[in-house]
């Protein structure tokens, strides 16, 4: 029911060249094409361009007028200058170990039982109750930030990832939604024939369903570690102990740093070099899983 | 106990057992929803009727912190225009330019999954990696654009530091982040037949007629979904304002969610913090409805509704 993007570069379905017998136009457009295309596609990379180029130069090099295209000479040691600055290892081992592994971990399993839960068992009043899932999905955070802070400091959870990783034990309803949408595509039969061989359902859904799902569980397991990697706000809010900070807090703390004039020089390059090592995982991430990303990504948009 | 009898008697022993499988499957959500959505959510209602510091306990004051916002409190009136102000600009901006550019990446184009991955990165990478970049190349002395105005003797631009100026900077980064609705899109214009558009052309309809006629209505309830996604999205940027301008130049980039952040965890105004959070709430709600309504008379379901 769900078609995915082809991921191919040569199949067209608008083909303009068709599109008139005049040559003259179809040449127009093509020149119209890629004149949009090529300055835009540059200046969405430069951002990201320049914060690697200017992670490799020295003061001396950032403060130019007109600004360095090329620095050279390159100063990598900046990447390891930078990230002893501040704990930054420390940072690392919290964003990785106390975050996003059990973030990720808690979130797929959870919301794949309970998508399990909404699409292979047929139960009475299942799609009502699905519906309060899609609601869930666009609530705003915002109304319920404050009250979960409230419960949270009570509960003594300040200053621990426990407020950012428990709730993913209950599963995320964008999530479920997507596991959802993945589980519904497998034929009815295949649970059928294994019930019938007293199979259970936990039985079916480990041993039958999830190994037909392994590319559901990358994409909603890629979008998760985003999340978490990227998380600014949550952990804002609970961490005041900056020996728990992530490194999404690690780099404003930099920031703050850097820019106090007369802390230590090249504070610019160095920011640029870690924010840099902080992007680097998700970037990689995307071109070894770049077919994971694009499939999910698009999944998202059909009409749910 | 009589209505579980009632009911056993309405379903059949199967019907039975898969209702209290699917209950235990979906029990995780259940009890998530309740701890984490239905408690929230009714507890930030009586929030917002209190004042409330952490320190003391919540003192009941009524609709006070309501009233107050709307007819004794201008700050709350300014970040209500910021904050519309941002919505109303970034989202039709960023949804059009992305179906635009999606439309560009579906014709016939060279290292069409090259400009797709260039453009969808911005969109993944952390928010505090891209403001500390943007930050750096708006600044007013020595950012790269600026750098480069001087140079060839043209005025330079005060991004960041000019009230009138920071608004449109945090919108234009916000576009450039806005990679995935124009991977939602490319998708959703490659699930358009190709017949429909031989058709037209046999019927000699030119390029603009197709975009129109076919491309629009097809992919129109895509559109849809990115407007509303991109309002709830936009309606609680927090990260890049409260990195790159943190509200200011004179408040003009005091965003919604930035006002409420500072009234919670800087002044800790819960009370009120709450209030404002139940007004964002309506108003999301609002305008996800109007879109909804009027959608009817733009959004083509095919054959499905």
């Amino acid at each position: 029911m769900t078609t995915i993007a082809s991921e191919s570069g040569t199949r067209p379905v608008t083909d303009y060249r068709r599109d008139t017998g005049h040559r003259w136009q179809t040449v127009l457009l093509e020149i119209i094409k890629y004149s949009v295309l090529i300055p835009l596609t540059a200046s969405f990379a430069f951002p990201l361009y320049w914060m690697i180029s200017s992670a490799l130069k020295v003061d001396s090099q950032v403060y130019t007028v007109p600004p360095i295209l090329l620095p050279f000479p390159i100063h990598p040691v900046n990447f390891i200058e930078g990230w002893q600055i501040l704990p930054f290892t420390r940072y690392a081992v919290n964003s990785v170990v106390f975050y996003t592994v059990p973030a990720v971990a808690f979130t797929v399993l959870s919301s794949t039982i309970v998508a399990y839960g909404f699409s292979r068992i047929r139960w009475p009043g299942r799609d009502t109750i699905f519906w309060l899932v899609v609601m869930t999905m666009m609530l705003p955070w915002a109304v319920t930030m404050v009250p979960l802070f409230i419960t949270f400091k009570w509960l003594g959870w300040l200053d621990t990832y426990r407020p950012l990783v428990v709730p993913a034990l209950f599963s995320h309803p964008y999530i479920v939604f997507l596991l959802r949408q993945f589980f519904m595509t497998l034929p009815e039969e295949l649970s059928d024939a294994a019930r019938i061989d007293g199979a259970s359902e936990f039985g079916i859904l480990f041993r039958i369903i999830l190994p037909l799902t392994k590319p559901a569980l990358a994409v909603v397991a890629l979008f998760r570690f985003l999340w978490a990697w990227n998380d600014y706000l949550g952990p804002l809010i609970y961490l005041r102990d900056e020996n728990r900070y992530p490194l999404a807090l690690g780099i404003e703390q930099l920031s703050t740093r850097a820019n106090d004039v007369g802390n230590f020089s090249n504070g610019i390059p160095y920011l640029m070099a870690v924010s840099t090592l902080v992007a680097l995982p998700i970037i990689v991430t995307f071109f070894f899983a770049q077919r994971t990303f694009i499939e999910g990504i698009s999944l998202t948009g059909m009409k749910g | 106990m009589a209505a579980s009898t009632q009911r056993v008697s309405r379903y059949t022993p199967q019907e039975w057992r898969n209702l209290r499988l699917g209950l235990l499957f979906v029990s995780p959500w259940a009890l998530g929803f309740l701890l984490f959505t239905i408690y929230p959510l009714l507890s930030s209602l009586y929030y917002s009727l209190t004042r409330y510091d952490l320190l003391r306990p919540p003192v009941f004051l009524g609709a006070k912190n309501y009233l107050t916002l709307f007819f004794d409190d201008p700050h709350f009136w300014n970040v209500m225009y910021n904050t519309i102000y941002y919505v109303g600009v970034s989202v039709p901006f960023g949804v059009g330019a992305a179906f635009l550019i999606a439309n560009i990446l579906n014709s016939r184009i060279v290292a069409r999954s090259f400009f797709r991955s260039v453009i969808y990165i911005p969109s993944i990478v952390p928010a505090v990696a891209s403001a500390m970049v943007w930050q750096f190349l708006m600044n007013v002395q020595y950012g790269a654009i600026n750098g480069v105005l001087r140079y060839f003797g043209l005025p330079i631009i005060p991004f960041l530091s000019n009230p009138g100026w920071a608004k449109p900077s945090l919108i234009l980064v916000a576009i450039w982040a806005q990679g995935a609705a124009v991977v939602i899109f490319l998708a959703a214009l490659q699930d358009v037949p190709r017949s429909l558009y031989e058709a037209a052309t046999v019927d000699g309809a030119n390029i603009w007629h197709k975009f129109r006629n076919v491309t629009i209505p097809l992919t129109s309830p895509i559109i849809l979904f990115n407007l509303i996604m991109g309002l709830i999205v936009a309606f609680q940027e927090f990260t890049v304002p409260w990195l790159l301008t943190e509200g200011g130049p004179m408040n003009s980039t005091e965003f919604y969610l930035v006002h409420l952040y500072r009234n919670a965890f800087e002044y800790l105004r819960m009370g009120k913090a709450s209030a404002l959070a139940w007004i964002l709430f309506l108003i999301i709600v609002v305008f996800s409805l109007v879109i909804f309504k009027t959608s009817a008379r733009w959004v083509y379901y095919g054959g499905e509704k």
